[in-house]
């Protein structure tokens, strides 16, 4: 074994459970368990975090010891023997989840996490039936926050294992989740407890993704949306996010990374959608808009050498990079692109464009979203964001929400025949697909821009342009040279359009702040507010750790290679809206529909 | 009853020398190795009540790899029942200074904090005085060790060493996992050493008197002596310094008021003796260790309700973070209610017993794992208060 510095990393051995193991110096008890197979069960531990020992479950009986080490938090030494099932350590566990229920509000079958809670699964496997301590949860007053668009907050059901606030601080350096008091009042809580929507909260929903309770969950729609599929006079229309139809088998017992496109596309219309229609759409349609417009930011930075032109500008697909950027960089707001999010783009063209064409009357028209994200719940509510004269999106699911629908219908998800989204706002593009991941859409928007200028594909092997394909926790910078531009587009010719690509808010964070010092230069800068970009998603199946979003990944750029068409200014039925509807990019009518404006908000 | 008397000791505040700093300076002449040796040669162990051997841990401090390295003094003197530091800094604040710098030039740090209680505000006046005149002095003598005091806010838990280090970087005093200890990782991740009030003076006093003289107090497993804070029910409350390793019964002769029924050693995170184990219990590292704190209780006392306000105390200073101390605290006082009250069995002790006895090996510092010592203490030895 080598570390970067190329010395041997020195292993240590140790004995658990009767089996000697060796394992590098510096790792832990509980991954040199794992590394055996050895299950010890774990509550506040997550993949994703650091370590925090703080909820004792994992904790273990090393020998000449006293005490019960947490085996997350105790690395291990030479010749340490360990005993993970001991009968100290089984008494001591079980203590520690009786008292963990003990204040828990473990009303279960009135939970939304019912079935997938980490507590509940502790629970039922040391058969802690006997419920040998008090109640405590009438003595606190808990309290919900319900008033969130996108996130509910129950500290009722909260066993403070901190992961949220472990989340909100790390991975998406927001902090709008903290500790509060101490003792028997200790809670997880808000700036000054000020509700979630008052406060720096970005709805990304990481923190949803991570609670294995019920404590923080998405603000379900279901109820609402079967309402509308049962109202006869309702005509409704659900589009489906990329990162989507690459995850949602995962809540319905299919391994991660399974493409289920066409079976998702047979559900949605088993499930009684009017029409089946593809966010991929909106997703082309976007670079054709956002691309022009980063064109015509560098003509005029570069040709008029107009001063008051907004450099570099940034994607503005991601909600919570959105709202994040409105609450601590406000003032580049004007570096945002204008473009809307393909999801509110499509909800802005079906009641007024697909309404025209299918000569529906828009006030009949429910629009539905399925989105692997929490925050999109909050973008639909946004009240720039009703464009079409009606409120452009009705109703945001997340994945697993639609997850819970089907289950609800009684479908049989892996029997479904593969099936095609409906025409008219149904076609998509490899371009398209890649949104899902980070990267994506820097790639897609080169794909185009770059034979805008040039009149040539963009030079690499399969399109695939791998160098701004970002990974998960770095800040990907690239660049390209465009030559031998086209006639009208003289002034690039020999321009290196200098790209950034970051997924996380907390690298969100950084390349902001190396902008606002004036230490980076870029022309283009793509951000998504997950790690991995939408495929790790706040709506998206729980668990999640790096190993399930890698597939997913490779899942998304594998739709990518499978389609015929790989470009989005390709897509006929983005061509033909342009024709027949929104004259060309940029225009009257897109401004109208298809882009937006941003509000500064404060910190506090 | 004046030949049974336990002796006098006056180490700690008594006077050490005519010439301001003379000890230190002296010190500071001598060898690393040739304090370490004295120091391990005394025997002392830290009087913050955990005693650890203080040279072996000043000595971890000084071989962990790292050029920047603190001292940290620790006077948050929470435990309820001890009141010794704040007599200790108001009297002898120099002892302190020098002691902290005899710790600085053998692990080869050039910064000192005091971490004060908030409680202790008051003594800040006083002891910013003896400081300015502290690094005056040092400044002339060429020693290279500032001294600076920073303010606790009010927390209990802000005692336990890591939990104080997150408080003194500006953060919410929560204990860390430990390993790595403060001895590779402590102040800002550099190595420390954190000793109490009372230690640093103590290693002046060796250094002034010689381990020899040290070790003529106290017995092999608790050398030289110990400032008590006796309170409770005794006509003579206050502050003594006396040899460690005595016989209760002893103490209690002296300063009990004829009806003790029991003494709580150690505050509320120590141990509860009932009368008819004074006799066996031994006040020191080899029997029952103190941090300073003596609380008699009379006949006139519910044990009951000295129990009930303790895991009030620690319910409310627990900072909340691990499960067994949060949850198990409050499960511990409303388990004694309801028994009281009649409304669980009085079997329902023994599995209190038991989750306090979980705590004790679960709980990630040193103040969940403490809890069971005046639970299972009290209960064990004063049952039928519990329940009748």
């Amino acid at each position: 074994m080598k570390n970067t510095k190329n010395e041997t990393i020195k292993q240590i051995s140790l004995t658990i459970d009767g089996i000697q193991v060796s394992v590098d110096e510096g790792k832990t008890i509980l991954e040199a368990a794992r590394q055996l197979n050895i299950h010890i069960p774990t509550l506040c531990f997550h993949e994703d975090l650091c370590v925090a020992g703080n909820c004792r479950v994992c904790i273990v009986e090393q020998e000449k010891v006293k005490s019960l080490p947490a085996s997350c938090a105790m690395p291990v030494s030479e010749g340490m023997v360990i005993h993970t099932n001991s009968m100290k350590v089984r008494l001591a566990r079980k203590h520690i989840v009786e008292l963990l229920l003990s204040e828990h509000n473990a009303d279960c079958t009135k939970c939304y996490k019912n079935g997938i809670c980490e507590l509940q699964g502790l629970a039922s496997q040391m058969l802690t039936g006997d419920h040998m301590f008090l109640d405590l949860v009438p003595e606190h007053k808990y309290s919900i926050d319900m008033f969130n668009t996108a996130i509910i907050k129950d500290d009722s059901r909260c066993i403070r294992c901190q992961r949220c606030v472990r989340t909100c601080e790390e991975l998406q350096g927001v902090s709008a989740l903290g500790v509060a008091y101490r003792g028997n009042y200790m809670k997880i809580s808000t700036f000054f407890e000020h509700p979630l929507f008052e406060v720096v909260c970005t709805n990304c929903g990481q923190c949803v993704n991570r609670c294995p309770t019920g404590a923080l969950i998405e603000r379900n729609y279901i109820d609402q949306v079967w309402d509308a599929i049962y109202d006869p006079t309702k005509h409704v229309v659900v589009q489906t996010a990329p990162a989507v139809r690459i995850a949602l088998g995962e809540s319905l017992g299919l391994p991660p990374g399974k493409i289920v496109t066409g079976k998702m596309v047979a559900a949605l219309k088993r499930l009684g959608f009017s029409a089946v229609l593809d966010t991929d759409f909106t997703a082309d349609l976007t670079i054709i808009e956002e691309g022009n417009e980063l064109l015509t930011r560098l003509k005029k930075a570069l040709l008029d050498k107009d001063p008051n032109v907004c450099l570099p500008m940034a994607t503005s697909c991601s909600p919570g990079w959105i709202k994040f950027i409105e609450h601590t960089f406000p003032e580049f707001l004007g570096n945002l692109s204008t473009c809307k999010s393909p999801q509110q783009m499509f909800g802005a063209l079906v009641k007024t464009y697909y309404c025209q064409k299918r000569k529906l009357d828009a006030k009949n028209v429910v629009s539905v979203s399925i989105m692997p994200c929490t925050a999109k719940k909050f973008e639909a509510n946004r009240p720039e964001m009703r464009s079409s004269g009606y409120k452009d999106v009705d109703y945001v699911l997340t994945t697993r929400e639609l997850a819970i629908m089907i289950k609800q219908a009684g479908l049989d998800f892996e029997s479904l025949p593969d099936e095609h989204f409906d025409s008219l706002m149904g076609a998509s593009t490899g371009a398209a697909v890649i949104f899902g991941t980070t990267g994506g859409v820097m790639e897609a928007a080169l794909r185009t821009v770059y034979e805008v200028v040039t009149g040539r594909e963009i030079p690499f092997e399969g399109l695939n342009i791998t160098a701004v394909r970002g990974t998960e926790g770095e800040v990907r910078e690239a660049s390209l040279k465009i030559e031998k531009t086209k006639p009208e587009w003289k002034f690039l010719d020999g321009v290196e359009l200098k790209c950034v690509v970051a997924n996380g808010l907390a690298h969100a964070k950084k390349v902001m702040q190396d902008v606002k010092e004036g230490k980076a230069h870029y022309h283009f800068i793509e951000i998504m507010a997950c790690p991995g970009g939408c495929l790790g998603g706040g709506g998206q199946p729980i668990p999640t750790n790096k190993d399930i979003r890698t597939k997913r990944k490779q899942a998304i750029y594998e739709e990518d290679m499978g389609m015929s068409i790989r470009k989005s200014h390709e897509n006929p039925e983005v061509q033909l809206i342009y024709k027949e509807f929104l004259g060309h990019p940029l225009g009257h009518k897109s401004h109208e529909l298809l882009h937006t404006h941003y509000t500064p908000r404060k910190r506090y | 009853m004046s030949d049974t008397k336990l002796k006098r000791v006056d180490l700690i505040f008594g006077e050490y020398s005519n010439v301001k700093y003379k000890v230190l300076e002296d010190t500071l002449k001598r060898s690393t190795d040739e304090i370490l040796e004295d120091l391990l040669e005394s025997g002392l162990r830290g009087r913050g009540g955990a005693g650890f051997p203080t040279a072996m841990k000043w000595k971890y401090t000084a071989q962990a790899p790292g050029e920047e390295k603190y001292v940290v003094c620790n006077a948050d003197e929470g435990e309820p029942g001890t009141f010794k530091d704040r007599e200790i800094l108001t009297r002898v604040p120099r002892k302190v200074f020098s002691g902290m710098a005899i710790c600085g030039k053998v692990i080869g740090a050039k910064r000192g904090y005091i971490y004060l209680r908030g409680e202790y505000k008051f003594l800040l006046p006083d002891l910013n005085k003896e400081l300015t005149d502290y690094h005056e002095h040092a400044k002339t003598i060429g020693l290279d060790f500032l001294i600076e005091i920073k303010l606790g806010s009010g927390a209990y838990i802000c005692g336990e060493e890591s939990a104080l280090f997150e408080s003194m970087e500006g953060n919410r005093g929560e204990p860390r996992n430990k390993p790595p200890y403060p001895t590779t990782y402590g102040y800002l991740g550099k190595p420390t050493v954190i000793n109490n009030v009372e230690t640093f003076v103590n290693v002046l006093m060796i250094m002034r008197l010689g381990p020899i003289q040290f070790k003529m107090l106290g017995t092999t497993d608790s050398r030289g002596s110990k400032v008590f804070s006796v309170s409770g029910d005794t006509p003579i409350p206050g502050i003594y310094e006396l040899e460690l390793g005595m016989p209760l019964d002893r103490f209690v002769d002296e300063f009990g008021d004829g009806d003790a029924k029991a003494v709580q050693v150690g505050g509320a995170s120590g141990f509860c003796v009932p009368r008819k184990k004074f006799k066996d219990t031994v006040i020191g590292f080899e029997g029952v260790p103190t941090g300073g704190s003596m609380m008699l209780f009379n006949s006139s006392r519910s044990m009951f309700n000295v129990l009930h306000n303790y895991l009030e105390f620690f319910e409310e200073e627990s900072c909340g973070q691990c499960t067994p101390c949060r949850v198990g605290c409050q499960q511990l006082r409303k388990g004694i209610e309801a028994v009281k009250k009649g409304d669980k069995k009085s079997l329902y002790l023994d599995q209190l017993l038991k989750l306090s006895e979980s705590m004790r090996l679960t709980a990630k510092c040193g103040l969940g794992q403490s809890v069971a010592n005046s639970f299972s203490s009290i209960v064990y030895n004063f049952k039928e208060e519990m329940i009748y």
